[in-house]
C-alpha cells in the first residue's frame, strides 16, 4: 500500500498528521523532516526558552508528545528534494524515491538571511538549537544585544533580553516599526513599548557592515547613518521566506514574493490532486477575507491548515468526506515585556484605524481597522478576552457595524 | 462527564472558547476559565469532547 507522505514534521505537518489519524485513516504514512531533531514548537523559542524560564523539552510539539500512538514511519534528517505531482513520486535528499498515495507540504518558511558572510555570534531564530545557541551568548551577559529588524521576532528578542537584564539596542529599516502591517500611530507604539522598557530604538537606519575581531567574532555593527555600535551577540530578525526552493522544477505554482510568495493552492489547500499545502508555505484564497489570497505566518493558522489538510487527503483518497473550502480569520499573538499583544485578521497600513476600547497612551487598548463599509483586522493589547471576541466577530462578518455593536455594549 | 481544567499546562491559545463559549471564558490575562463547575450537562458533552480534543496543550481532559 502507498503511504502518505507529509513533508515536514512541525506544526502544520503533525496536525495534519493527527487530523488523518482521527480521522480514522489506519494506513502507512511517512513523515520526513530535513532537522536531525524532531522540530520543536517554536513560539516559547523566543520567550520562554530565550528567557531561560523554560528548557527546550518543554517546548514540544503538542501533537508530537502521542508520537507512538500515531504510528509513523518519520525520518528525520532526510529533505525532499523534488516531487512530481502527475506521478506523486517524491524524491529524497539520501538518494531515495517515494511512490505516494497522496502528499501533504508543510516545508514551513525558513528566515530571511543577510547576503554574504557573517562573523560568528550573529544569530537567526527559528529552531530549538537556534534559541539554545543563542540563549548561551546570553548567558555569558554581553555587554550590548543588537537585534536587527523590529519584526515580531526581533521585538521579542529585545523583550527577552532586557528581561534578562542585558543593554539592547534595536535597529529598523523602515520609519516605522512594522510598517508593512501597521498603521503609523500602532507601529510606534511598539517602538514607545521598546523605548520605555529601556531599548535603544534606532529607526531609518539599515546594517551597512560588521565589525569583527581577529578571531572572526562579532565586535559590532556600522549603520546606514554612519553609526558604530558595539555589541557582541546580533540577532537578525528581518522576516522568513517560505521553504519552497524545493518545488521549483515540480511543476507546481509558486507564487513571486510580490504576491505573497509560496504554494498557489485552491481554497481547499489543494496544489494539484492528492498533493495539499499547509502552514507558511501554504498561499490559498481566503473565504473569510472575500477569497482574498493569503499567505499566513502564524501558529495557530498553521494548526488549523494542518488539520484541514489531513481531512481533505482523506477525502482526495476517497477515505473520508469533503470537508469543504478552508478558510479561517489569521490569529497571532506576541508577548513583549507586560503587554500581550493579539491581533485578528489581515491590517494593511492604509487602514483607518478606530481605537475601541480604552487607550494606547494606558497600554491597554483594542483598535479596530476600516476599510470602505468593512473591519478587515482588530488589534488588541492586554485586553484577550475582546481580541477573542473581535476574531469571532469576525470569522461572522467583515461588516464594520457589526463590529461596532460587539464595542457598543 | 466532567471537565478537568489544568491551568499550569494552558498557554492560552483560546480554542476552547472559540469552540465551547458555553463552558470556557477567558480572564484578563488570556488565560482559559472553566464555567461549568461538576457534572456536564447532557447537551454540552459534545462541545466539551471539542474543546478537549482541541486543546494543544492538552490542559483540558474530560472525566467520566
Ligand atoms: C521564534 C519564533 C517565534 C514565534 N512566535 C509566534 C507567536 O508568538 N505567535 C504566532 O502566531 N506565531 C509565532 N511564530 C510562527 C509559527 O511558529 C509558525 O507560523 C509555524 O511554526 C509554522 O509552522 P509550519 O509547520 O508551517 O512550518 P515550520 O514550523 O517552518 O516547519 C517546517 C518544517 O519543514 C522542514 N522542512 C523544510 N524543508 C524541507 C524539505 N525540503 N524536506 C523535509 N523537511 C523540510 C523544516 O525542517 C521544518 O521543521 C513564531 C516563529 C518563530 C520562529
Ligand atoms: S485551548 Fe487549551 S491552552 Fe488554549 S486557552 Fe483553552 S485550555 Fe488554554
Amino acid at each position: 500500500m502507498k503511504p502518505l507522505v507529509v513533508v515536514g514534521a512541525s506544526l502544520a505537518g503533525m496536525s495534519a498528521v493527527q487530523s488523518m489519524r482521527s480521522g480514522g485513516y489506519a494506513g502507512p504514512v511517512v513523515v520526513l523532516d530535513s532537522s536531525p531533531e524532531m522540530p520543536h514548537d517554536r513560539p516559547p523559542l523566543s520567550k520562554q526558552v530565550l528567557a531561560g524560564e523554560w528548557d527546550l523539552d518543554r517546548a514540544g510539539l503538542p501533537m508530537a508528545r502521542n508520537m507512538s500512538e500515531l504510528d509513523v514511519d518519520l525520518r528525520l534528517g532526510v529533505s525532499a528534494v523534488g516531487l512530481d505531482p502527475d506521478s506523486l513520486q517524491l524524491s529524497l535528499s539520501d538518494g531515495s524515491t517515494i511512490s505516494a498515495a497522496g502528499i501533504v507540504i508543510a516545508t514551513g518558511s525558513v528566515p530571511r538571511q543577510i547576503p554574504g558572510e557573517v562573523p560568528s555570534g550573529v544569530f537567526v531564530l527559528r529552531t530549538g538549537a537556534d534559541s539554545l545557541a543563542l540563549r548561551d551568548e546570553l548567558d555569558r551577559g554581553p555587554e550590548r544585544v543588537l537585534v536587527i529588524g523590529a519584526g515580531f521576532i526581533g521585538a521579542e528578542v529585545a523583550a527577552t533580553c532586557r528581561g534578562r537584564g542585558l543593554e539592547v539596542t534595536m535597529v529598523e529599516a523602515t520609519e516605522v516599526p512594522l510598517q508593512r502591517v501597521l498603521p503609523a500611530d500602532l507601529g510606534s507604539f511598539v517602538a514607545d513599548l521598546h523605548r520605555n522598557n529601556g531599548v535603544d530604538v534606532r529607526l531609518g537606519v539599515g546594517l551597512d557592515s560588521f565589525l569583527a575581531d581577529a578571531s572572526g567574532a562579532v565586535r559590532g555593527v556600522t549603520l546606514t547613518d554612519g553609526c558604530e555600535i558595539a555589541a557582541q551577540v546580533v540577532l537578525i530578525g528581518i522576516g522568513a521566506v517560505p521553504e519552497v526552493s524545493w518545488l521549483e522544477d515540480s511543476g507546481l505554482a509558486l507564487l513571486p514574493p510580490q504576491e505573497g510568495g509560496g504554494i498557489r493552492c485552491d481554497e481547499s489547500l489543494r496544489a494539484a490532486p492528492k498533493v495539499l499545502a499547509a502552514g507558511d508555505c501554504a498561499s490559498w484564497p481566503n473565504g473569510s477575507f472575500n477569497g482574498e489570497r493569503m499567505r499566513v505566518e502564524q501558529w495557530e493558522s498553521a494548526l488549523e491548515q494542518g488539520t484541514h489538510a489531513g481531512k481533505q487527503m482523506l477525502f482526495e483518497i476517497g477515505a473520508g468526506e469533503d470537508p469543504g473550502a478552508f478558510s479561517t480569520v489569521p490569529w497571532f499573538w506576541s508577548d513583549q515585556y507586560d503587554a500581550k499583544i493579539q491581533m485578528a485578521g489581515r491590517a494593511d497600513p492604509g487602514d483607518e484605524v478606530h481605537v475601541v476600547d480604552g487607550s494606547v497612551a494606558e497600554g491597554r487598548f483594542v483598535a479596530l481597522f476600516k476599510r470602505g463599509d468593512e473591519c478587515r483586522a482588530a488589534l488588541g493589547v492586554n485586553r484577550p478576552r475582546l481580541a477573542i471576541r473581535a476574531r469571532m466577530k469576525l470569522a461572522e462578518t467583515l461588516a464594520w457595524d457589526s463590529m461596532l455593536e460587539l464595542f457598543d455594549q | 462527564m466532567k471537565i478537568k481544567y489544568d491551568r499550569d499546562l494552558c498557554q492560552g491559545h483560546n480554542r476552547c472558547y472559540l469552540l465551547a463559549p458555553e463552558l470556557f471564558d477567558v480572564d484578563d490575562d488570556g488565560y482559559a476559565v472553566l464555567l461549568v463547575d461538576g457534572e456536564v450537562p447532557a447537551d454540552l458533552q459534545e462541545k466539551a469532547n471539542l474543546a478537549a480534543d482541541n486543546c494543544p496543550e492538552y490542559a483540558i481532559t474530560l472525566v467520566e
